[in-house]
């Protein structure tokens, strides 16, 4: 007796899977996550209808929620479209995190030095372009890497966010540098410097949603990259590189081109992440919140439910922003906030059990095999 | 210890499957397969990739359990729930692509998942080796027990693994594909040693496709056909052709070479002078190569896998940098390396790998067709790619190469062997290449699939393209060249006119023999 027929279950790779799982599938695996998560809230004495109610209400439905909501989505946007771009063309691209606090750096450093008389049309631009230009830089350092040398990306650019993280806090708490603000409760406390109002990223007011210019930016960013993937040559090149690098060899392409590229550009969306961090809610660099946040990361998380799809990466950078901006709302004595990081981590474990289900299919061998052994 | 199988007095067959069904989704992989195979004969399972061949193994190697159906052995059902139940039966899997650790040595590969020999689970490698060099004396299978694998060639990596079923008291040997590594003589000595088993009371299914091989190894035919069992022959009194027809159901046309070739006058498209180049080890794989092909010509390089003839076509398609030589495509000099120079210059390539080099398997068929011009217009309008261009150009061409598939945006992982390598051929052929470098344009596929694949090609080079086909095949060498140039470790060891060549002449030079000359 084998070990598959006691345990009496078998994966059998699917020859073709209908089209209806590739959403079925998904949108399943998050309402597992949420029985599963039921199951949790009981166990912690917590009510789990009651619990997911005040998530929806606290998240979305609430008057002002939805607009708590888009401001933790946004950097999630960022960073989802920097794991997306990347992971595509098999660059896996860790250091999201790392590129948001350069990108964080850049940003604010161009609106100190423009100062207070610039335009704020000017010192908004500038901050968008030096805060892409960070991150592409920093992202650059494993794409030439990997590029010339073969090394893991991986390793690299993990490492590089420590380096990002141990550098942005050197600005402020170290050093008597630019960003630090050095006059006033600054001479106790180590703070960075305020940017100047004109350059303080705008918000719009639709009725009583307020949208964050980040946001919107995030949002045409997204379209901009789908647009890229699916309908230019190079996205063409991105499409090939990723799933079949030495069909792409013997194309003609360079693949190593390509990465170098991608890794740039997937750096310059968590800068910009950074810069709108620092443009439209920090409005200071801040190395402590910054990586307390972890945005990088949960970037990760954002393009893996996305699929990769940059579409799909802001619907869902909205959702897990919601849950996100519900878990502050619900925090407090009788409710850890460890709960809400459980709950999101259940709905990325079943997802990814999901993509099991489209690619394989469940066989009850026990059946089969008292089927073999009666015949 | 070895159960009593010399003895003539059984009867019943050594192995016998009743009404095997398989199912996968969507696919009915086996459906009421029998046929038995008597003690001491060689029994041979035909049939053309898809027929159901690797899923029946499965089955009767306890991999795959049958949905209905059963197995008996020597007269008595069996149901394997693993591959130890059905070794522990007798039933021995050689397999087509080894499974053996390079480091080790032979008794320690042998030794390796067998049960231990000797007293409190002891490895005793004396007396492994010792039951090795019995077992070798019984069956004429030498080999070194104390030698390492990586040392060995190929044909004495197979004694290794027929050894090692050998060593676990198989009676029945099943053998996939066993001659598709092989050089011709390897291939003789194989014979020879299932003789050698079948008269000592072995038996052993033999899986393969090709019908030359199985009509001179096998005491018996079965015919599988998409998943049934057709017929079963007696070899002797069978013909290729009788087999063919029942292996694919319907007459299969023989190729012609239709007229001549090239012209005597046909300008030189492709001229190779002195080219070597190291292999992915940084060995020399190339030494000093030499050979022009004209337009309209088909150029065959005939060898056994792994003499040089993967590096010569990657130095052609600018994917491997040479050590030395020229290359010169209708006159122009190939000077770069670099994948897009010989491109531009009308060399086209359809590598032996077609879904992991040749195409990108989860793009549309479409996307695959434009894949060596997007770069330009019509197809590109920079930056972007004109998608309603691209979609017309894949009707027409989908049209014209008769690629088979739901509709242009299928992804190529979803088509056939035979819809691949069109797909491949169109989008090569649609950039009016000067000359096309084809390598094994036809493993795998299945004779319908052989045949239309062989008519494109012929077609190729009757529009005035020179063509350097790459095969392992000599059948089909001989039915598509003009002439044939045979590689052996990475030398061209001689070049015949296909009009004078013999499978026996080739295959001499396949083996490092003697050149043509000497054997005339």
């Amino acid at each position: 007796m084998s070990i598959t027929t006691r345990i009496g279950i078998r994966l059998e790779p699917r020859v073709d899977n209908p089209r209806w799982m590739t959403w079925a599938v998904p949108i399943g695996s998050f309402f597992a996550a949420l029985l599963v998560g039921a199951v949790v809230l009981v166990i912690t004495s917590q009510n789990p209808i009651s619990v997911y109610q005040r998530i929806l209400e606290r998240g979305f439905l609430d008057s002002g929620s939805l607009s708590g909501t888009f401001i933790s989505a946004t950097p999630l946007l960022f960073t989802g479209l920097c794991a997306a771009v990347a992971f595509r063309v098999g660059f896996f691209n860790i250091g999201g995190e790392g590129q948001f606090y350069v990108g964080a750096v850049f940003a604010s450093g161009i609106a100190l030095a423009l100062g207070a008389d610039a335009q704020s049309w000017i010192a908004v631009g500038a901050m968008v372009v030096a805060g892409s230009i960070g991150g592409a830089l920093w992202a650059f350092i494993p794409g030439i890497l990997r590029a010339r040398f073969r090394t893991n990306e991986i390793i690299t650019s993990l490492m590089l966010n420590y380096v990002a993280g141990i550098g942005a806090t050197y600005l402020i708490f170290e050093s008597d540098s630019f960003w630090r603000e050095l006059s006033g409760s600054g001479a106790v406390f180590p703070k960075g410097k305020i940017i100047p109002l004109t350059a303080q990223w705008p918000s719009y007011e639709i009725g009583t949603l307020v949208v964050p210019f980040g946001l919107l930016l995030g949002a045409v960013v997204a379209i901009w990259l789908h647009v890229l993937q699916r309908r230019t040559r190079f996205g063409y090149e991105m499409r090939v590189v990723g799933g079949a690098p030495s069909t792409a060899r013997y194309a003609g392409m360079r693949p190593s081109r390509v990465i170098v590229v991608v890794a740039m550009l997937s750096g310059a969306f968590a800068g910009l992440g950074g810069a709108a961090d620092v443009g439209n809610f920090r409005h200071v660099l801040d190395p402590k919140g910054l990586q307390q946040s972890g945005f990088g990361y949960a970037g990760i998380v954002v393009a893996a439910l996305a699929r990769l799809n940059p579409l799909a990466v802001v619907f869902v950078a909205i959702i897990l922003g919601g849950i996100t901006n519900a878990g502050y709302a619900l925090q407090g004595p009788d409710f850890p906030a460890g709960l809400v990081g459980t709950l999101q981590g259940l709905i990325l474990f079943c997802t990814l059990g999901g993509e099991v289900l489209v690619r394989y299919r469940i066989v009850n061998t026990r059946r089969t095999n008292r089927a073999a052994v009666a015949a | 210890m070895t159960t009593d199988v010399n003895s003539k007095a059984v009867t019943a067959p050594a192995v016998a499957a009743f009404g095997i069904s398989k199912r996968f989704p969507g696919v009915i992989a086996n459906d009421d397969v029998n046929f038995d195979v008597r003690v001491g004969e060689v029994h041979a399972l035909l049939g053309e990739n898809g027929a159901g061949k690797t899923t029946l193994s499965n089955i009767l190697t306890g991999l795959y359990r049958p949905d209905s159906g059963h197995l008996e052995m020597a007269g008595v059902p069996v149901s394997f729930q693993s591959p130890r139940d059905a070794i522990a039966a007798g039933i021995g899997m050689v397999h087509q692509h080894f499974r053996l650790i390079p480091t080790f040595t032979v008794a320690e590969n042998i030794a390796l998942g067998s049960p231990l020999a000797g007293e409190r689970r002891l490895l005793r490698m004396g007396l492994i080796e010792q039951r090795i060099r019995e077992l070798g004396e019984q069956f004429e299978l030498h080999v070194d027990p104390g030698a390492r694998i990586w040392q060995l060639s190929v044909g004495e990596q197979q004694r290794v693994e027929i050894l090692k079923v050998l060593y676990r008291n198989a009676t029945t040997l099943i053998m996939d594909e066993p001659t598709a590594v092989l050089t011709p003589l390897e291939a003789d000595a194989l014979t020879a040693t299932l003789r050698s088993l079948t008269d000592q009371g072995r038996s052993v299914i033999f899986i393969s496709h090709k019908l030359g091989e199985v009509l001179s190894v096998a005491d018996r035919i079965t015919v599988l056909r998409q998943g049934r069992s057709v017929a079963t022959f007696e070899a002797a009194g069978s013909t290729r052709e009788s087999l063919a027809n029942v292996m694919v159901g319907r007459d299969v046309k023989k190729v012609e070479r239709l007229g001549t070739g090239a012209l005597p006058g046909a300008p030189v498209v492709l001229q190779v002078q002195g080219l070597s180049a190291d292999g992915d080890r940084g060995i020399q794989a190339l030494d000093s190569v030499s050979f022009q092909v004209r337009g309209g010509e088909i150029l065959a390089v005939a060898g056994v896998a792994g003499n040089g003839q993967r590096e010569l076509v990657e130095v052609l398609a600018g994917l491997r940098p040479r050590s030395s030589g020229q290359i010169d495509v209708d006159g122009e000099v190939m000077d770069r390396a670099d994948a897009r120079h010989p491109i531009r210059m009308g060399v086209a390539y359809v590598p032996q790998d077609r879904l992991g080099t040749g195409l990108a398997p989860d793009l549309s068929i479409a996307e695959n067709l434009v894949l060596k011009r997007y770069r330009r217009p019509p197809i590109a309008r920079p930056p972007f790619l004109r998608t309603s261009v691209i979609d017309a150009e894949a009707e027409d061409l989908m049209t014209q190469f008769d690629v088979r598939a739901p509709s242009s945006q299928t992804p190529t992982r979803r088509l056939s062997g035979g819809n691949v390598q069109k797909v491949l051929l169109a989008r090569e052929m649609s950039g009016n290449p000067k000359v096309l470098v084809v390598s094994t344009p036809t493993q795998g596929l299945d004779i319908g699939a052989v045949a239309t694949v062989h008519q494109l090609l012929l077609d190729a080079a009757a529009s005035g393209v020179g063509i350097l086909l790459v095969s392992e095949d000599l059948d089909e060498v001989l039915a598509l060249a003009d002439r044939v140039i045979v590689m052996y470790e990475g030398a061209i060891t001689g070049t015949v006119d296909a009009a004078d060549a013999t499978v026996a002449s080739i295959g001499m030079l396949m083996g490092g023999g003697a050149s043509a000359e000497e054997i005339a």
